[in-house]
């Protein structure tokens, strides 16, 4: 449930994925209840093969439940035809993934405004557009570049700037920042912050600890299902002293 | 010795020192190799000056400490239990929280995995907070380094939490 108050962005209920039959038979997502507030940072933790992309994919409408609700900025999206859903998919959610899928023979600039121009913004308004959010994401410098000239912390930026092109609704990311070296990885905790402190709805999966610790809620999830549930604020009571020894 | 870890070791059954001393070897393999043998007895008798243990001679009769049969009291079960719920993360160090684990299971007090819950939760808290004042520190500053030094301490030790996650689930799974 949500727990942050305000309108559901995304929502699950009695969420089912399945793969195989009989013997085979893979619950990757088995029974999920979920409501993500607007504003919201949510993370869900847990090991490969836990089943938290395929969840990922299926709130994001990548990817079809085998039962349940799934709604996505108050529509009811699982029966949703595929043309309906796809632009839904363009307009309401920007999505980050752990190997950046950029286009490899477009530049930065033309990487991020290419989302909006599938939406169909003017290309003017689109690159005025895709230069703000280099700028946002610290890249102004290197909108020209083709993605092999960045590095991966570079690279990751670049995603999340294009992620949020339509400004969407929500953002989904998939391991952000699995393959990013602990540079890299600041980085981007820096920029999912100050998404997040911009109010930005975001749902981040993950086995990282660092980048989960930046959510607001956090979900274990084992075997496709949830198994416990963590409101992340007040760890320290203020007092970050205690944690590294220090006493009173 | 920690107090409440010979505590949690008498909560499975009644024993004596030398069955204390035996599990603990048990649970902490070569990392307790260094143990001074005479340490659980100077605690038993400090634990039963406290109240918070009981002693019966044994069948042989005699009064030494290596022949008694030590129980917990009521006062001494009260403490056992509020230990095992406790986090004071980084105080604790290794050998106790995995001493909680063990003799939570033995003496089928807690579910280890509930303990292992517990930590995370509040160590995921801990390294939000902790994070939080690093991102907000400029790059490279001296005091973000301090914060830098919590942050890693409090993922390796989510790592190890992981690596008790499986083994417990594992040892569990198997008693079914």
């Amino acid at each position: 449930m949500s727990e942050a108050g305000g309108i559901a962005v995304v929502g699950a209920r009695a969420l089912r994925k399945e793969y195989g039959r009989d013997a085979g038979l893979v619950r990757a997502v088995d029974g999920v209840d979920l409501d993500v507030a607007a504003g919201e940072t949510l993370a869900v933790m847990g090991p490969s093969g836990c089943g938290k992309s395929t969840l990922l994919h299926l709130l994001g409408g990548l990817d079809r439940p085998t039962s349940g609700e799934l709604w996505l900025a108050g529509q009811r999206i699982d029966q949703l035809g595929e043309r309906a859903l796809a632009r839904l998919r363009r307009e309401a959610v920007g999505f980050v993934f752990q190997a950046f899928h950029l286009m490899d023979e477009l530049t930065a600039a033309e990487n991020v405004e290419l989302p909006a121009l599938l939406a169909g913004v003017p290309p003017r308004k689109a690159r005025r557009r895709a230069t703000g959010l280099l700028e946002q994401v610290g890249l102004a410098d290197r909108a020209g570049f083709l993605p092999s000239a960045l590095s991966g912390g570079q690279r990751q930026r670049v995603a999340v700037a294009r992620a949020l092109a339509n400004e969407p609704l929500v953002v989904l990311a998939d391991e952000p920042t699995g393959n990013l070296d602990s540079e890299a990885t600041l980085d981007v905790l820096r920029l999912f912050d100050s998404l997040h402190t911009a109010g930005q709805t975001l749902v981040i999966v993950t086995h990282d600890a660092r980048i989960a610790a930046t959510a607001d809620r956090l979900i274990s999830m084992r075997d496709g299902a949830f198994i416990d549930q963590t409101l992340l604020t007040g760890g320290s009571a203020g007092n970050l002293g205690s944690l590294a020894g220090l006493e009173g | 010795m920690q107090q409440e870890v010979v505590l949690a070791l008498l909560a499975k059954e009644p024993s004596h020192g030398y069955e204390l001393r035996t599990r603990l070897r048990q649970a902490l393999g070569p990392v307790g190799d260094a143990m001074n043998a005479g340490q659980i007895y100077v605690t038993l008798t400090r634990l039963e000056k406290a109240g918070l243990v009981t002693s019966e001679p044994s069948a042989g009769g005699a009064d030494r400490p290596d022949r008694k049969v030590y129980a917990l009291t009521p006062a001494g079960q009260q403490r056992v239990a509020g230990w095992l719920t406790e986090v004071s993360w980084p105080k604790p160090d290794l050998a106790e929280f995995h001493l909680k684990l063990v003799a939570a299971a033995a003496a089928g007090l807690a579910d280890p995995i509930a303990i292992v819950d517990t930590q995370r939760r509040e160590l995921l808290r801990r390294l939000r907070d902790a994070q939080r004042a690093a991102l907000s520190e400029p790059a490279r500053s001296v005091a973000g380094l301090l914060l830098e030094g919590i942050v890693l301490r409090l993922q390796a030790d989510l790592r190890w939490l992981e690596a008790c996650e499986r083994t417990w689930t594992t040892r569990r799974d198997d008693h079914e």
